[in-house]
């Protein structure tokens, strides 16, 4: 592996590590939170999922790196400016409709993204994407499902999942934006292509948003940042809660 | 019930490469290494168990996660040394190995039946809907043997089952999922 290949790799599984952990962090502000038991467990386990990715994203970036980092140093030690993370992802947890909106979007995105991993010529993003497929299955058809029944519900069901979709919208687009070092893993067959899932992603959540008797949002406003470390005010506050117990007591083990 | 199980062929595989291993002792002494979260399985029944390997005095073991977030890995990982060591073998290495996937396929009949027994439904229990993702009903009930069941939970005590009900004997159960 070539330097520059090794450097814009360590960077990427950043990238796709600070995704997972900060989505993971916000899906599990629900547990003891959810609306009945079961669902409660259900997040617990989605927030599981995410994390455990998250880990194996750090583990790899930590290995490339090579100067004594480990995955929490990754997850722990850097502040919200060097998060690289999509600005959806940070959002917070809002009301129950605002988190199933944001779930649909990420998991809709992520059945399209990790089967692309998948065929990625670095083995370790390979063999990541290959344990996320198969449980982004079970994400999405939640989410789904909750969104469908929610955009199909009660007015004020429908009124506040409108206004979720309406929210979030402008913070989607970011999800299919490339740069130079992900063009540049992609050219070398390493990193995902996202700008050619945008229309595929479009077309999945038009069809349950219609499903779900909402309105798809026309594309009238976008935030960017998240890639080059401008985030909204949200993940320093989330971020500063995550880190407190590692930066309170550093090299703790129990 | 009948239990003429054709084995898949990932099972095969697995048993073939303990069979043929160097230190089939070393397999035989992982037996006692239980999934912290399914006391009754052990890591080779339920398939985690990938590899053993001794180099000198350096014995190295490979184990494979069965969920990205699966919490019980570095239980399992202290147990696996300390299992070791009980017999001797203090320079142990646990290495975990993500690719190719886990799937339940992997799991051994011998699990499989150790699950059913413990009162948690095998991953073939249940015939998987369109999409091959756990049914909404119809797993087969570990205690009473009935069909007529019904999900609960899509996601159950762990991240690895589903949680149903019985509907003839009343029983909630665990579902061990496909994947």
């Amino acid at each position: 592996m070539s330097d520059a290949i090794k450097a814009a790799t360590l960077e990427y599984a950043t990238r796709l590590g600070d995704d997972s952990v900060v989505l993971g962090h916000r899906i599990s502000e629900w547990v003891s939170y959810g609306p009945f038991l079961e669902e409660d467990i259900a997040y617990g386990n989605v927030a599981l999922d995410y994390i455990g990715r998250a880990r194996m994203f750090y583990t790899y970036a930590a290995e490339l790196a090579n100067d004594g980092r480990t995955e929490d140093d990754f997850a722990y030690m850097r502040s919200d400016r060097e998060y690289r993370n999509l600005l959806l992802m940070e959002m917070p947890k809002g009301d129950f409709a605002y988190s199933q909106v944001r779930q649909l979007f990420a998991d809709v995105y992520y059945t399209l993204v990790l089967p692309e991993l998948l065929q990625s010529k670095d083995e370790t993003l390979s063999a990541i994407a290959a344990k996320g497929i198969k449980e982004t299955k079970y994400h999405l058809r939640r989410s789904r499902d909750w969104v469908l029944r929610l955009g199909d519900g009660t007015e004020e069901s429908h009124k506040r999942t409108q206004k979720a979709v309406d929210a979030l919208w402008g913070y989607t687009h970011e999800m299919f934006d490339m740069d130079e070092t992900e063009q540049m893993l992609a050219d070398a067959g390493i990193a995902v292509d996202v700008s050619k899932l945008r229309t595929a992603w479009h077309k999945m959540v038009s069809d349950i948003l219609t499903e779900a008797t909402l309105t798809v949002p026309e594309d009238g406003w976008a935030v960017r940042g998240g890639r080059t470390g401008y985030h909204t005010e949200n993940l320093g506050h989330m971020l500063t809660e995550m880190q407190i117990v590692h930066r309170s007591h550093p090299g703790c083990q129990w | 019930m009948n239990e003429i199980s054709l084995m898949p062929e990932e099972q095969y595989r697995r048993l073939q490469q303990r069979n043929a291993a160097e230190v089939k002792e070393l397999w035989d002494l992982l037996d006692q290494v239980k999934d912290p979260e399914v006391p009754v399985l052990s890591i080779w029944d339920l398939g985690i168990l990938r590899d053993v390997e001794r180099d000198g005095d350096r014995i190295l073991v490979t184990i494979t996660p069965t969920y990205s977030g699966c919490p019980a890995m570095n239980t399992i990982t202290d147990d696996v040394i300390a299992a070791l060591k009980a017999n001797g073998y203090d320079d142990v290495e646990v290495k975990t190995k993500l690719s190719p996937a886990w799937s339940s396929e992997w799991m051994s009949p011998e699990g499989r039946r150790k699950l059913r027994n413990y009162g948690i439904a095998p991953p073939e229990d249940a015939e998987l809907d369109e999409d091959g993702l756990t049914p909404d009903a119809h797993a087969q009930c570990p205690h009473c043997g009935s069909r007529n069941t019904r999900r609960i939970s899509e996601f159950g005590s762990t991240a690895c089952k589903a949680l149903f009900q019985c509907n003839d004997c009343n029983e909630p159960f665990d579902y061990f999922k496909k994947i």
